[in-house]
């Protein structure tokens, strides 16, 4: 019955379908062992490895993880996949793949080249025999390029999204802290608002004030009120400012369906924001969250492991050319990624996943207070992260979100990560930081003192 | 002499939002005062996650007769991991819920912060007991290592029409203590959370307080006997945005 077997070290270990091999592979979460999924030993995990390492990357072809007629999701990678552009690497197992990522010759061009003919099954199986160092160097070397008000993602630029949610969604409250993360030269990948309360009058009353803020300081970035689409296409008939339109999505149309939308009410919602026009430099405009274990708590992961099924959502993403896609890693909780170790992980292959299949990948590095993490781990991953070219992460006032109840980056991390490697904002934002006075000579943001002019303008502005 | 402190531009701004706004600088990190003080912040919502529910105190305070009970998860580590096994009754426990004849059971449960029900659960009890002289409640429980649906369990054995549970909600840095209530018609096992109506956010941080929770509770309760039923088709508009139906919902 088993298909997949090896025999390692005298023992032989048997798998009873590919999506077994794959959980069995994964790194231990939480979150597979909640599900029943993970390896049953550590040496059991190994040989699941030595297994996927000897599978052909056609498999992923002709094996679907969840059936073609039954998921609008597998038929979408399937009937999009680019039989050009894979043969490169058609003749490879998922060991091979790893092997040729790593090579000289899988470079910038080669790996652009490459994308469309990969799969997110193909890239999460070979994510899983790559350590951490392996996930570093080849997304490092993936570059994926967007443009609405400002250009994303090009080499040596690190964005940011300024977070500034508010639990009453106070006005001015959010403008304080708006200004803040400003003030820190935040905000280039977009000023973004997950609203308290989620109806289309207080979103069309959010994305007014920030509208009006951008347009008052010539800001050239984008805004957002993450509310679900079904609502921003309310708010685009009521004649809303809307810059980009948000949704978290998962692996599975199952998944898709807990989260209230399908790949067609996503591409009516697309298409509406585009008639708008209103992106100077490009027209990618969505803006999608993701995160391990979302199809599991919506009991729609289908017996395959978290990482695996988190990929198939970046398939979703990719297919709407978005300008802005992120992890939300730490934030579903230690049911699914328990500590430091594994949200570190978890967040390293879901940026290197995303970037190998060309989606734009940020992260929200990021923990709740019953997780075993703390501020420590997330300096380790946004280092690392930094160091894999990540496009944009998170950043809120003092790391503290105060509606949404975590922890994710400060403001003062995005300065410590452009001190320490060098990364600037998107060229477009950081001439606007200089029109503004707000960088010194040596390219440090200026520290806003009370007598300083620029702050005193500011902070009467955001209290008026 | 030494010339007056400038005044900080930020004190106006600080009055519209608890964030942490205008922490200043050291070179690029955040001064220390600040770092610690958000480690004294998040040790306070570690300890309110980790930390046992002191029983005996709220028996003390409920002051009538209570029932202990405890799910299936051994530990806090095994609770964190396994939301499943908080939501089922240890079977040690079975026996000691006997059916009656009850409009409500109120079950008081550690959830994510035994501070939050510590601080919370009894004066919030004792608030809507006085909005409800007519209804024939049951016993308290107090569940330990427990999640919402462990209710389910807790309310069917009991014959109850209502269950009423008292949970601490997942602590914040800037609240640790915030207790919510979710209530329940006709509880069973399986009962599905879009079931449910939730009340949350009630704590003494600028939360909601006990008076206003308790009329709406007491409301929702007599409404929900009235029309047999609770979940989304009881709306009390405005007070129905549960912290973990974001993420449900797709918005966080």
């Amino acid at each position: 019955m088993a298909r997949y077997a090896t025999s390692f070290g005298g023992e032989t270990y048997r798998f009873d379908d590919l999506k077994t091999v794959l959980a069995c592979a994964s790194a231990r979460r939480s979150g597979d062992e909640l599900a029943g999924l993970a390896a049953q030993s550590d040496a059991q995990r190994v040989a699941a490895r030595a297994v996927l390492a000897d599978l052909p990357l056609t498999t992923f072809l002709n094996e679907a993880l969840i059936p073609y007629e039954a998921d609008e999701v597998t038929r979408l990678i399937l009937d999009s996949h680019d039989n050009e552009a894979f043969a490169p690497v058609s003749h490879l197992t998922v060991g091979g793949l790893r092997d040729w990522l790593l090579g000289y010759e899988a470079d910038t061009a080669a790996l652009r080249a490459v994308a469309p003919g990969l799969t997110p099954e193909m890239v999460a199986a070979v994510s899983k025999l790559m350590r951490n160092q392996d996930l570093i160097a080849v997304a490092r070397k993936c570059e994926v390029v967007t443009a609405f008000r400002n250009t994303l993602g090009l080499p040596g630029r690190l964005a940011t999204r300024l977070q500034p949610n508010h639990p009453t969604d106070d006005l001015r409250g959010i403008a304080a802290s708006t200004l803040d993360g400003l003030l820190y030269g935040t905000g280039d990948a977009v000023i973004g608002i997950n609203p308290a309360t989620d109806n289309v009058p207080n979103c069309l009353a959010l994305l007014e004030m920030l509208d009006g803020l951008r347009q008052r300081y010539e800001i050239p970035t984008q805004t957002c009120v993450l509310t679900h689409v079904t609502n921003v296409i309310e708010v685009m008939n009521r004649g809303g400012a809307v810059d980009l339109v948000f949704q978290s999505i998962a692996g599975s149309e199952a998944a898709n369906a807990g989260f209230g939308v399908n790949l067609g009410i996503l591409q009516e919602a697309q298409a509406a924001a585009l008639a708008l026009g209103r992106g100077s430099l490009g027209q990618n405009l969505m803006y999608f969250e993701t995160g391990q274990g979302a199809a599991l708590s919506a009991e729609a992961h289908f017996g395959i492991d978290q990482q695996t099924i988190e990929a198939r959502a970046y398939a979703v993403a990719r297919a709407f050319k978005p300008l802005l896609v992120n992890t939300v890693v730490g934030f579903i909780g230690p049911e699914y990624l328990y500590d430091g170790k594994q949200i570190i992980r978890a967040g390293l292959e879901d940026h290197f996943c995303g970037k190998l299949l060309g989606v734009p990948m940020g992260c929200d590095v990021c923990y709740t207070n019953h997780a075993e993490a703390d501020q420590d781990d997330m300096d380790t991953l946004m280092t690392l992260l930094t160091a894999a070219g990540v496009t944009f992460v998170i950043t809120v006032p003092g790391a503290d979100d105060i509606m949404l109840n975590y922890q994710s980056l400060s403001y003062h991390d995005l300065l410590y990560l452009r001190a320490t490697f060098g990364v600037r904002p998107a060229p477009e934002f950081e001439i606007w930081l200089e029109k503004m006075d707000m960088v010194d000579r040596n390219g440090r943001m200026r520290m806003a003192g009370p007598q300083n002019k620029m702050l005193q303008r500011l902070i009467n502005a955001a209290a008026a | 002499m030494p010339l007056p402190p400038e005044p900080d531009p930020w004190s106006q701004l600080r009055a519209t939002t608890r964030a942490r706004i205008g922490l200043g600088r050291v070179g690029d990190a955040m001064p220390i005062k600040d770092v610690l003080e958000f480690q004294l912040a998040h040790a306070k919502a570690r300890d309110a996650v980790h930390t046992k529910l002191a029983t005996a105190a709220l028996k003390i305070n409920i002051q009538g007769e209570v029932i202990e009970v405890r799910s299936a998860a051994q530990s806090r580590e095994i609770y964190l991991r396994r939301p499943d096994l908080g939501r089922q009754l240890h079977s040690d426990c079975e026996a000691l819920l006997t059916p009656g004849d009850y409009d409500a059971v109120f079950v008081i449960a550690d959830g994510l912060s035994a501070t939050a029900v510590s601080l919370n659960a009894v004066p919030m009890l004792k608030a809507v007991l006085s909005r409800l002289h007519d209804f024939k409640i049951a016993p308290v429980v107090i569940a330990t290592q427990a999640r919402v649906a462990i209710g389910d369990d807790i309310g069917e054995r009991l014959g109850a029409k209502l269950c009423v549970m008292l949970i601490g909600e997942r602590p914040g840095l800037s609240v640790a203590e915030s207790l919510g209530i979710y209530l329940t018609y006709h509880p069973k096992r399986g009962t599905r959370d879009s079931a449910r109506n939730c009340i949350s956010n009630i704590h003494g941080k600028g939360g909601l307080s006990y008076e206003v929770a308790a009329d709406t509770l007491a409301w929702l309760m007599r409404e929900s006997l009235r029309r047999k039923l609770t979940g989304v088709d009881l709306k009390e508009e405005a007070l129905l945005a549960p912290p973990e139906s974001m993420e449900a919902l797709g918005t966080r």
